[in-house]
């Protein structure tokens, strides 16, 4: 697994990695978040998450949630990792991980970029559930 | 001109197939590429006003102006994270 700023893989998500890369001297807090597969959604029981992407766009988007954190946070830097393909209850979707020189940068712009990225990225998750399968957000 | 556009997600799949080389008329914008796909592709018209666009791997509006080559996504809302 790479240990790039901003990365799309089909592979397992290791936090550790996210928050490896952005660690530096002179950053004393580290926040990162951790995306899981939840077992439930709106009433219904989740099997299985299955996450697709626009592969050549999103690693762009990333970089650009990352340009858009730094310039309102004073953050030193942000890593964004997020994973595709069929995910079960508990497996790790996504990891954003922001070092500062203090927390409360830190925990603001990492607040910012799951929100952002949750609104701009270009990646799409289908529900599977014991009734079937439907696209989220994609519905009437 | 000839573009690609670039299927995701519930249009990927209620068309069978992940891109589309289309030839569309000279001047077109994203919006009324669409709308001539969706002449030979009636499924492409189920994702209507929700659909966003992205050319060339980046966002864009409805009014974008296309150029032969270019590549046409049409983004469903998305579910990241």
């Amino acid at each position: 697994m790479s240990t790039r700023h901003f990365v799309l893989t089909n592979e397992p998500l290791d936090e550790h990695l996210a928050t490896q890369v952005i660690s530096h001297d002179g950053a004393g807090g580290v926040v990162t978040f951790v995306g899981k597969v939840r077992d439930e959604a709106r009433g219904h029981k989740v099997t299985l998450l299955e996450y697709e992407a626009y592969p050549e766009m999103v690693e762009r988007v990333f970089s650009d949630i990352a340009a858009e954190a730094r310039k309102q946070f004073p953050i030193t830097d942000i890593a964004i990792h997020h994973r595709v393909g069929a995910l079960e209850v508990g497996d790790v979707s996504v990891v954003i991980a922001v070092s500062a020189p203090h927390r409360a940068a830190a925990f603001d712009a990492c607040r910012y970029a799951i929100d952002r990225l949750k609104h701009i990225a270009p990646i799409w998750k289908k529900e599977h559930t014991p009734d079937g399968a439907v696209w989220v957000d994609d519905r009437p | 001109m000839r573009i690609i556009v670039r299927l995701f997600a519930s249009q990927r799949e209620a068309l069978g197939r992940s891109s589309i080389d289309a030839d569309v008329p000279d001047g077109s914008t994203a919006a009324s590429a669409l709308t001539f796909l969706a002449r030979a592709y009636p499924a492409l018209s189920a994702g209507g006003a929700t659909l966003a666009f992205a050319v060339n791997r980046e966002h864009a509006s409805s009014a974008a102006v296309l150029h032969e080559g270019d590549e046409l996504a049409l983004l469903p809302p998305v579910a990241g994270g």
